[in-house]
C-alpha cells in the first residue's frame, strides 16, 4: 500500500515531470495567462494521460517492440481527438482560448514519456496511479504559474477580482510570454532550493 | 510584400518558441552545446519547410468539409473528415521524419553525420505539429504555408542558437546553486523574449 501511495506522491514534488524531468513545458507556459484555462488544460491532460497509460499497459504484451512508438502515438492521438471534441462540445469558450494547445497534448512529452517509461513495463493499476501522480504534478505547476500570472497581470484569480483596480495597475508583462518564462524559472529555483535537493545538474 | 511581412512576423514577432512556447523540450535539452543546437536547428527548418505545406495539401484535399469533391463521387463529396486532423498530421510528420532521415543518409552522408541523431527527436517536437495546427487555424494558402513553415523554422533555430551561445558564456559566471541549469535557461529565455518584444509592430509597406 505504501508503495502504491509512493507512485502517486513521488511525481508531485520530488520527481515532478515539469520542473525535474523538463517534460511538457511547452503547453505549461502557453495556457497559463488565466487560471480557468490552466485548470481545463490540466484536467484534459490528466484524463488523456490516465487513459493512455491504462490502454498501453493493457496492450503491453501485444505491442511488438519495433513499432511501439507508432502504436503509442495512435493511442494518444485518438484520445486527444476525443478530448478535443468533448471540450468543444461542453466548454466551447475555453476550448477556443486553448486553440491549438489541446491538439499539442499529442506531442506533450509527459504522455509519451510515461507510456514509454512506465506503462510498457507495469500492470494497469500501477500505470493508472503513475498517470494520476504525474498528471497532478503537471497540474500543480500549471495552476501555480497561472495563479501568479493572473494575480499579478490582471489582479484577479479564477476570474474573481482580488487586487482592486482602484489601487492596483495590472502588470501587463506577466500576461506576455516573458513573464511566463521568468516565473517558471523562479519556481524551479524555489523548488530545487527548498523542496528537493537530491540531484545536482552541471551546466 | 504580404509574404515578406509574414516571414518577418513568424521569425521575429510571433517567434514560434519565444512567443508561442512551442518546441521547448528539445530547446532546453539540446542547447548545452552550439554544435548540437545548430544541427537541431537545421533539422527543424528542413522538416518544417516540408511538413507544413504537405499537411496543407492533406487537409485541403482529404480532410476538410467537402474536400473530397475532386473525386466526383457524391457520397464522398459530402464527407467532413476534419476530426481526423490530429491523427493524420502526426502520422504525416512521423513518416516524413523517417523518410527525410533515409534520404539524407543515402545522399548527403556528411550532413547525416551531423544531423542524424537529431532527426528522430523531431517527431515529438511540438513546433512541427504546432505550426501545422496554426496553419489550419489561421487559414493560410499553400504559398503562405510554405513561407510560414520555413520562417517558423528559422525563428526556432535562431532562438536555440542564441540560447546555446548565452549558455556557453554563463558557464563562467557564478549562478546561485538552485538556479543552475534549467532555472537559469528559463530566465535567459525570458530575457530573450523581452528582447524580441521590441520587434512587435514592425510591418513593411502595405
Amino acid at each position: 500500500m505504501a508503495k502504491l501511495r509512493k507512485i502517486v506522491t513521488d511525481p508531485l514534488a520530488d520527481n515532478n515531470p515539469v520542473t525535474w524531468q523538463v517534460l511538457g513545458v511547452c503547453s505549461a507556459l502557453a495556457v497559463t495567462t488565466k487560471v480557468s484555462t490552466a485548470v481545463v488544460m490540466s484536467l484534459a491532460l490528466t484524463v488523456v494521460l490516465c487513459c493512455s497509460n491504462v490502454v498501453i499497459s493493457l496492450l503491453r504484451n501485444m505491442i511488438p517492440n519495433k513499432i511501439r512508438m507508432i502504436v503509442e502515438l495512435c493511442v494518444i492521438a485518438t484520445l486527444v481527438i476525443l478530448a478535443d471534441l468533448l471540450l468543444r462540445a461542453f466548454v466551447y469558450d475555453i476550448s477556443k482560448q486553448l486553440s491549438v494547445f489541446v491538439g499539442l497534448i499529442i506531442t506533450n512529452c509527459i504522455v509519451m514519456g510515461r507510456a514509454e517509461a512506465y506503462a510498457l513495463q507495469n500492470p494497469p493499476l500501477k500505470s493508472l496511479l503513475d498517470a494520476l501522480g504525474n498528471g497532478f504534478g503537471y497540474s500543480i505547476i500549471l495552476i501555480a504559474v497561472a495563479s501568479f500570472r493572473e494575480l499579478l497581470g490582471s489582479g484577479s484569480w479564477y476570474g474573481m477580482t482580488v487586487l482592486s483596480e482602484s489601487w492596483y495597475t495590472g502588470n501587463t508583462l506577466m500576461l506576455l510570454p516573458p513573464g511566463a518564462f521568468v516565473i517558471i524559472g523562479l519556481l524551479i529555483w524555489f523548488q530545487r532550493t527548498f523542496i528537493s535537493k537530491t540531484l545536482r545538474e552541471e551546466d | 510584400m504580404g509574404l515578406i511581412n509574414l516571414a518577418i512576423e513568424s521569425i521575429f514577432i510571433q517567434n514560434i518558441l519565444l512567443a508561442l512556447f512551442l518546441g521547448m523540450c528539445s530547446y532546453l535539452a539540446q542547447s548545452k552545446k552550439m554544435e548540437s543546437a545548430k544541427g537541431l536547428g537545421l533539422a527543424v527548418i528542413m522538416v518544417l519547410t516540408i511538413a507544413t505545406p504537405l499537411n496543407w495539401l492533406i487537409r485541403h484535399f482529404l480532410l476538410e468539409a467537402g474536400a473530397l469533391r475532386w473525386t466526383r463521387v457524391a457520397a464522398l463529396g459530402e464527407l467532413d473528415l476534419s476530426f481526423l486532423t490530429f491523427i493524420c498530421f502526426i502520422a504525416v510528420i512521423a513518416s516524413l521524419v523517417q523518410i527525410v532521415e533515409m534520404v539524407v543518409d543515402r545522399f548527403f552522408p556528411v550532413l547525416y553525420n551531423s544531423l542524424g541523431i537529431f532527426l528522430p527527436l523531431i517527431t515529438v517536437n511540438c513546433a512541427i505539429l504546432g505550426a501545422s495546427l496554426f496553419m489550419v487555424e489561421r487559414q493560410y494558402t499553400l504559398v503562405e504555408s510554405v513561407v510560414y513553415g520555413t520562417s517558423s523554422g528559422v525563428g526556432w533555430a535562431l532562438a536555440i542558437m542564441s540560447l546555446a551561445a548565452i549558455r556557453k558564456k554563463i558557464r563562467y559566471s557564478n549562478v546561485p546553486e538552485g538556479l543552475r541549469g534549467l532555472g537559469m535557461a528559463f530566465i535567459i529565455t525570458g530575457l530573450m523574449a523581452i528582447g524580441f518584444l521590441c520587434f512587435s509592430g514592425i510591418s513593411l509597406g502595405k
